[in-house]
This record gives structure tokens, sequence and C-alpha cells, in this order.
């Protein structure tokens, strides 16, 4: 094909794509509804369709030419990110010495944004556990989050309970439930199971927002306390019994925020210390084989139900352990901090971390959450940039940033397993 | 002197919806003996693994196991983990069915699970290294690797189960069967595909499960094939299923002379099963 | 007597909403084996686009009721059909068969950003329609509640059987319907069949979400008042729906819708309407308990 003809090609898909957004956006974005003195009125907005039509052509033709001219030796960005992902061994020490020095050099704001991260890369280590080794899809991992958030903030009001009581109780709770919701649905396949966690995150967030006189509703709960430094507190005024007081220095806001950024950087190494044995031991190895073929394990006399609850629990457990934390972090908490949307963004850093690797999920937790943070100037864009990321990075890498499993037992020399092999479960 | 009988099918029938698949069968398999079960496509043989090893409930009829010291188990009101956990009866797949993305070694130790993980608060506490965990894990790859060398595999052990061509697969599921120490193994159709070298050296293969070698005590074998070479070569009894009832049981020379077994084959058989029958 | 006659009614008005949207969740499901998680953000583009409509139609002196409703009916259905095909094009053909959990986040990521594409060119705030049919008819008016029906009810009841008797024509009549239920059946031998199975996966798409928007016009004029955020209730609801009929299956589908909408309105007339929600997803739940594959799914058979 000519270059000429290849040319005129671009052009006239590029002329089509336009022709669509033009009917895509002609009415939604052209007429927008204001809600005038007597009823709606349609305001028309030319220009905004005109400049989104323009960008749709500009946009495809640039994306025609740049394959079409591509130099021979340009890697495309899928083999870039492959590239990326097998940098990933030298990646993972890195992250570490970057995470446990970041308090020392970064402002108030990147610790802030540092908690939110380790947060997120806690929740997908727990979810990594359900979804990534057992194969079990959960859309509801949020109704895990909010039971150990709100199991230690009523803790803490009604029994005056610390933090560090507080956590492991949050965390059993929040397993109790994990078995509690898990027993009845985890015969259910697939999809099934998926829609019946979604369906159980939903009514947890609904009992939260409507049990008042127990959670206070959509008001939420305030006065979390905070977490103490071995019956240290940090308060402002730097009272006895404070660790300003303790270490003889002046009460500063930050130290607070750095003992939170260690606080949930310890929980999430646990959690990643927890899963990573857990995958050696026949547990781990019965969750895998589960997600693998969940027939043979039957054959084999492993009682699917038990491992499948096992796998809900502890995942469950560690959901709850972040919530707790997310509770003394915030001091408040809320109904409205356990949307679906928190599940879905869990789970797409589960799957775009690449199933079942830990450094995959690491790696897009701060991608996605550290990169949406980027994007806070544009506020009313950052969710729909958040949308179209998560779909572009699916169609880039639809195994996720780091795909292959490592062996959990070796006779010789460990070797890396495609992913083509393995199943991403049934349930 | 005939051994003790093992397994007793009594008047067995399995029906789905209007279809009867298997229709009062009873037969009996002994221990220490290889138990051929055969017929034309469609007779009920899967069915009737399916049955005995609990992925079916049974519409009637009962399947009695004698387990050692453990008495006479009724299968068919045991859930299919359980007959693989307690009455140790494991099988393999007629479609192979392993852990595709996970090595060799490591689908030879899920086979373990319940050797290595007693109880799940004692799959937990070995999180922090306590059960005695670390002994029951070298014990297991022992063991694994004791299987792996029967089966010629010890030198792909690392390699994921999904990327062995078909023959070393199909040699994988019978090794990882055996790795649940079974009195029973129930293989469904494990000559299918294999070329005939390959045929070969699964007869001795499992003749040698079926009579015990280095230490391992001797299983008992049921068997659904087609390729008839296997059969008459290794059963010590062969019983022949049509339109899901019993034509005929006895040894396999009382078997290739039955007139009612050839009449199936002739009659109602597809042509590749005639000419394997009267090979 | 009257008064649960009452809460029929209004339950199978939103039921046969939440039907309409559960049959593009069982298609797309039935055919690409995945949750369109995007399907119930269309149905509120379907809902934006019929608001804009109408209103463009009042504006510009349409006054006539019937000719201003079809209109819309076909505007919004167009537009939304192309949002349907657009969003299979980008985010799921891409993706077509590979691994599970991919093409669900694409959908999950498709349904964020259509959300907030229609809070960003739309405005986050509820949007309130004056109600375009008035009138009711009474029933049993000497009791001591009477039952209505209102004439709004009886557009939709009436204008969703027609939608669906469409449907059901073109499925079960039509050589695109014979293409759709053999790649429903098994994709890839339609495939070697010589279907073309984009494009009719596509037409899947276009159908579902035209579906969706006569469901959006429907819930515009049954509620008076949208905003961005219906399309995620409504979605989980119809989705919900189509997985109680049994996923796959369109008359479950349908009888799916209706039972949520009835549970629904029930619960809330009786009980408490805070926990509607609670209700409807609880009735899943043991529905699926007991009848694993929906009210009228296949059987999933384990072959072994």
């Amino acid at each position: 094909m000519s270059a000429v003809s290849a040319g005129a090609a671009a052009l006239r898909d590029a002329f089509l794509s336009a022709l669509v957004a033009l009917g895509l956006f002609g009415a939604m974005i052209g007429l927008k509804t204001e809600v005038g003195p007597t009823s709606l009125v349609l305001v028309p907005r030319p220009w905004a369709v005109a400049i989104a039509v323009a960008v749709v052509f500009a946009g495809r033709l640039a994306l025609l030419t740049w394959r079409a001219w591509r130099p021979a030796g340009t890697p495309s960005p899928r083999r870039l990110v492959t590239a990326g992902a097998r940098a990933g061994r030298f990646v993972a020490p890195l992250l570490l010495v970057f995470a446990i020095t970041l308090p020392a050099y970064a402002g108030r704001y990147w610790i802030d944004l540092g908690i939110l991260v380790l947060t997120y890369v806690m929740l997908g280590w727990g979810l990594t556990i359900v979804v990534g080794l057992a194969g079990l899809l959960d859309l509801g991992y949020v109704a895990f989050y909010a039971v150990g958030a709100y199991s230690y903030a009523l803790l803490a009001q009604n029994f005056g309970l610390g933090f560090w009581t507080c956590l492991p109780l949050a965390g059993l709770l929040a397993a109790c439930w994990g078995l509690i919701l898990g027993f009845p649905v985890l015969r259910l396949r697939g999809d099934y199971l998926a829609i019946v966690t979604l369906a159980f995150g939903e009514i947890i967030r609904i009992v939260l927002l409507n049990w008042v006189s127990l959670t206070n509703g959509p008001q939420g709960i305030s006065g979390i306390p905070r977490p103490t430094l071995f019956g240290l507190t940090f308060t402002m005024d730097g009272g006895p019994g404070s660790v300003a007081d303790f270490f003889g220095v002046e009460p500063d806001i930050s130290q607070r925020v750095i003992f939170l950024y260690y606080v949930i950087f310890g929980l999430a190494l646990l959690t990643n210390w927890v899963s990573l044995r857990l995958r050696r031991l026949p547990l781990g190895r019965a969750w895998e084989a589960l997600r693998e073929d969940e027939v043979a394990c039957r054959a084999l006399g492993i009682n699917v139900t038990t491992t499948k609850l096992t796998a809900f629990a502890i995942g469950a457990c560690f959901g709850g352990f972040a919530g707790a934390f997310f509770a003394t972090r915030q001091a408040f908490i809320s109904p409205e901090s356990f949307t679906f949307m928190e599940s879905a963004t869990v789970l797409a850093i589960v799957v775009l971390g690449g199933l079942g690797s830990q450094l995959g999920v690491a790696l897009a937790a701060l991608v996605m959450i550290g990169g949406t943070e980027l994007f806070r100037e544009f506020a009313e864009y950052r969710m729909l940039i958040f949308g179209a990321a998560l779909v572009v990075m699916m169609i880039l890498r639809p195994r996720g940033l780091v795909s292959g499993r490592t062996p959990s037992v070796s006779l010789g020399s460990s070797r890396q397993i495609s992913a083509d092999l393995i199943s991403q479960g049934r349930g | 002197m005939t051994p003790p009988s093992l397994l007793e099918v009594h008047e067995l029938s399995m029906r789905f919806g209007g279809l009867t698949a298997v229709d009062g069968l009873s037969f009996t398999a002994r221990a220490s003996e290889i138990t051929a079960v055969i017929g034309p496509n469609g007779a009920g043989k899967t069915t009737v693994f399916n049955c005995i090893t609990g992925f079916y409930r049974p519409t009637s009829g009962g399947i009695a196991l004698s387990a050692p010291g453990d008495g006479t188990l009724a299968l068919e009101r045991m859930p299919g983990h359980l007959i693989a956990r307690r009455a140790r009866v494991a099988r393999t797949f007629q479609n192979i069915r392993l852990f595709a993305g996970m090595t060799v070694l490591e689908n030879l130790l899920v086979a373990q699970h319940n050797a290595l993980m007693p109880s799940v608060v004692n799959g937990l506490l070995a999180v922090f290294g306590l059960a005695g965990h670390a002994r029951a894990e070298r014990a297991a790859i022992e063991r694994a690797c004791f299987w792996l060398d029967a089966v010629d595999l010890t030198a792909r052990a690392d390699d994921p189960a999904g990327a062995l061509p078909y023959g070393a697969q199909r040699r994988l599921e019978i090794a990882r069967a055996m790795c649940t120490c079974p009195v029973l193994l129930c293989l469904d159709e494990p000559a299918a595909g294999l070329n005939p070298r390959e045929s070969d050296e699964l007869s001795v293969l499992l003749r040698r499960i079926r009579d015990g070698a280095g230490g391992e005590p001797g299983c008992s074998i049921l068997l659904i094939e087609h390729d008839m070479g296997v059969v008459m070569r290794i059963s010590d009894h062969i019983v022949v299923l049509d339109h899901g009832r019993k034509i005929s049981d006895g040894t396999p020379a009382d078997v290739r002379a039955d007139p009612a077994v050839i009449a199936a084959y002739l009659g109602e058989g597809d042509e590749d099963e005639v000419t394997e029958s009267a090979a | 007597m009257a008064y649960a006659l009452q809460q029929l009614i209004n339950g199978l008005t939103l039921g046969m909403i939440y039907g309409l949207i559960a049959v593009g969740y069982t298609m797309v499901y039935g055919i690409v084996g995945m949750i369109n998680f995007a399907h119930g953000d269309i149905f509120m583009i379907g809902a934006f686009l019929s608001l804009i409509a109408l209103t463009g139609l009042a504006a510009i002196g349409i006054t006539s009721v019937p000719l201003a409703l079809a209109i819309t009916l076909l505007f919004a259905a167009a537009i939304a059909a192309l949002y349907g095909w657009t969003v299979e094009r980008i985010a799921y053909r891409p993706l077509r068969g590979s691994f599970r959990l991919a093409p669900l986040i694409s959908a999950i990521g498709m349904s964020i950003l259509l959300q907030n594409f229609a809070q960003v060119s739309q405005g986050a705030r509820v949007k309130p329609m004056a109600p375009l049919i008035e009138g009711h008819i009474s029933l049993f008016p000497d009791a001591d509640f009477t039952t209505q029906i209102s004439a709004m009810q009886i557009a939709i009841v009436i204008t969703t059987l027609l939608v669906l008797g469409v449907f059901t024509w073109l499925v079960t009549r039509t050589p695109l319907g014979r293409a759709m239920r053999a790649c429903e059946q098994d994709l890839k031998m339609a495939g070697l069949l010589g279907i073309d199975t984009d494009q009719t996966i596509s037409l899947t798409f276009v159908i579902g979400a035209a579906l969706a928007a006569v469901a959006g016009l429907m819930f515009l004029l049954y509620y008076g008042a949208i905003d961005f955020y219906i399309g995620f209730i409504a979605g989980v609801k119809a989705f919900t729906a189509a997985v109680l009929g049994g996923i796959g299956s369109l008359p479950g589908a349908v009888l799916g819708g209706l039972t949520i909408g009835l549970i629904e309105t029930f619960w809330s007339a009786y009980f408490t309407v805070e926990y509607k929600d609670v209700a409807a997803f609880s009735i899943l739940v043991v529905v699926l308990i007991f009848m694993p594959s929906g009210l009228l799914g296949r059987a999933d058979v384990e072959k072994v």
C-alpha cells in the first residue's frame, strides 16, 4: 500500500471516528440541561462539541499515524510495559527503600498521599488472597473494610478501647463476617458469586446508613481516637504522656502523620508477609489449586468449601485491619466512604497488578491512586480520567503489570510460570 | 484363592431427567486386582465412575467399599471430598484435569493436602512455623519424588503441568492420584491419545501400582478404557456395560468369547472399537 | 386489598423498567459471557438523552405528547445504541478471548467514565421534569383506599410490552436473532460456520443499549427526575434481576425484573422504604442458594 493511499485511509478512518463522536457528543455535550426559573431549559454549547469532535479526530489520526509510521526499533506500548515488568526484580527493593525513607525528606502532603497509597496497597494485598490466589471474584470487599472501620469506631466510642486493642478485634470481626457471608454463597459459581458479594457490600452499606441508633447514619462517627505509641499520645498541647513530652521535642502534627505512615506501612508488610508465607503452605497451595481446577481438588479430597471459606475469611481479616486503620487515621467515618467504588478500585488494583503478584499490586496502587491524585487540579475530570485509564491499561496489559507466577516450591531452580497457563478461576 | 472384594456396586441406577444412564448395575471389584469397565460409547461407564467418586449422587442403589480398618463405607452417601479423603478412592479424568499453572511438583503436593494440613487451625499455625509443618513437607516432597520417578517425570518436576506433552500429563495425573495414598484408583481412559509405546509403558505402570513396589503397598485399580490391547493385557477382571446395563462379567478370556459382548460391539459400537476388540 | 393492588400495579411498572435493562445484561452475558458493568450507565445516558429531547421538542413547540414521545424514544434509542456500539468497540472488543477479569475491569472503567462524562457534560444536579402525561384511572373508588392507575403507568407498561414484543420477534424470527442465538450457544463454532461474530456481538450491544434507553425514558417519565448516579443503582438492580431470572435467559430477565420491582414496592409499602434494596438483595441470595442458576436459567451441569 502506498503512503498516499494509507494516508487517505487514515484520514477516512479519523473522519468516521469524528462522525461517531459527533453522534455521541452532539446532544450530551452540545445541549446542556439547566434548571430554569419555571422549567428545564437547554443551553447550547456548539463550541464544546466542536472541540470534543476535533480532539477525537486528531487523536484517532495521531494514533493511526503513529501505528503506521512507527520506526522499526520503537517498542509498542504493550512491549514497553512488558519491559517495565521485567525490571520488577530490581523495582521491589527500590520501592521498599523508597517507602521506608519517604518521611525523611517528603513533606506532609506526600506523606499523606503515601498513607493513602499504602492503605490501598494493603487492601489490594488482602483482596489478592481471595481473587488472585483462590480465584474467587469478590465485588464486595469494601464490606469488610467497613466492618473493620465501624468495629474500631464503635468499640472505641462505647467501651473506650484503644486502637491497638481494637485492631485485632476489628480483623477478627471482619473475618467472622467473611465466614457468615461466605458460607451460604461459596457454592455459587462465577458471576453469581460476583453479584452476591456485590449485593452483600451494598447491604452492609445500607444498614450502616440506616441503623442510626448504632452508627449515627449518614452523619457518621466522629472523634475516633488516634493510635498511641506504646501508650504515648500525639496531642498538640505536648502535655504529660504525649510523645512530644516524652522525647522532649516540640509537638508537631507531622509527628502523628509520620507515625500513621509507619503504622500502615507495617500493616501492609504484615499482610504481604502472611500471604507470601501462606502461598508456600498447604493452605495457600490448595487455594491456587482451587483457582486452577475445583473439580480436581474435590477428587483429591480437598474440602472445597472450607478452603474457600478460609480464603474469604483471611482476606476479610486484612480488610478489617485496613478499615480500623482508616477509621483511626480519618478520626471520622461515614457510610459514604464504603461504596462500590472502593471495591471496584481495589479489585482494579489487584487485576491491574497482575493477579496474585505482590509487587504488581503495589505498583498498580501507586499508579492508580497516586496517578489520580496528580489530577486533583482537574477536580471534576479526575474520575473521568480514572475510568479511561482503567480501560486503556486493561487493553494494553490484560494480564496486569506483573504477570506470571513463581512456583511455591521447587526441586531445582525455580522458574517463572507464564501467565498463559494460569487460570483466573471460575468462582 | 480369590482375593477379598474391595468395592461392591449393588443395583446402581442413575437417571438424568428421562435418560437412564446406569440401570441396576451390580459388580464387584476385588482387592489387588485390576478391574476394567468397558463398553461402547455412551454405555454409562463414566457415570458409574462419577457415582463411585461422589460427583453424582446415584438415583438408587448402593456402593460399598471395604476399607481396611474402617469397616464398610457407603460411598453413595458420602460427599466427594470425603470419598477421596476417608475412603481413599482416587481418580483421574477423561479430559485431563491438572493444575495447569502450577508445577509438576506442586501438583503432587496439592494431592497430599490432607496429610500436610490435617485441619484449618493446623494450617494457620503453620504460618508461624508451628505444627511440625516443615517435617511433613519434607515427607511429602519425598513421596512426590518417588512417584515422579515412577512415572518418569523427575526431570520436569519444576515445569508447569500445563506445558507438559499429552502423554506426560496423563502420567502426571496418575502420579497425582497415587500421592493421595489410595486403596482404589479409578482411571478414566488413561490410554486415550497415547501412542503404542506410551500405552505399553502405561501397562507396566498400572501393573506396578497394582502389585506395589519400593515400599508402596499395592493399590486396586478400576479402569475405563477403550484401548482393548491395554485392557486385555493387564485386567484381572472385566465388566462390560451397554446402555447402562451389565452384559458380561468375567476374566478377559471369558469376556472375549461372550456372544453378548460381540453383539454389543458389532451391532452398535463404532468401527474403531470393532477392530480394536478383534485385535 | 385495594392498597395491595395499588402496590402490585406500582411494582409491575417498576419491574418493567428493570426488566428492560436486565434484558441487555442477560443478552451480553449470554453471548460474550461478561458482566457489562457499563450497561446501567448506558441506561442513564438514555435517560439524559430523553430529557434533552423532550426539553428540546417542547422548546421548539411540538406539544403533541404521543409525537414527542415517539421522537424521543427513537432519538434516545438511536444515540444510546451508538454509545453501546462504541463502548463495545473501544473497551471490550480488544479484550475478546482474553482473561476473564480483564473485560470486567475494563467494563468497570467504562462505567466510571460514562458516569463522570454525564456529570461533567450535564452537571451534577438532579434534573427535574414536569410530568408529561397527566390523569389516572381510579379503581374501587368507594373503598377507604382508592387504587389509581396513572396514565403514565399505562403508557409505560404498553410501551414496554410493545418494545419487548418487537425484541422477541427480532430474536426468535429473524436471521439476526438466529445468529445471536447461535453465538450464544457456541461463539467459536458460529464463527466457523460463517456467522460474522464481531458484527453479531456489536448488534447485541446496540440492541441492549437501545432497550436500556427505552428504560431510561420510562424511568424519566415515571420518576420525573434523574441524575448522573441513577445508572449505578438501576444497573445493580437490573443485573440482580438478570441473575435472579437466570442469567442468559431472556424471559428470565423480564421475570427477574418484575420480581425485583414487586419486592421493592411491597417492601416499601409494608415495611421500611430504607431497607427495600436489602430486601431485594436478600431475596436474590436466598433464591440463588436454593436455585443456583436462577429462576429460569439452565442448570449448570458439571461435566467431569
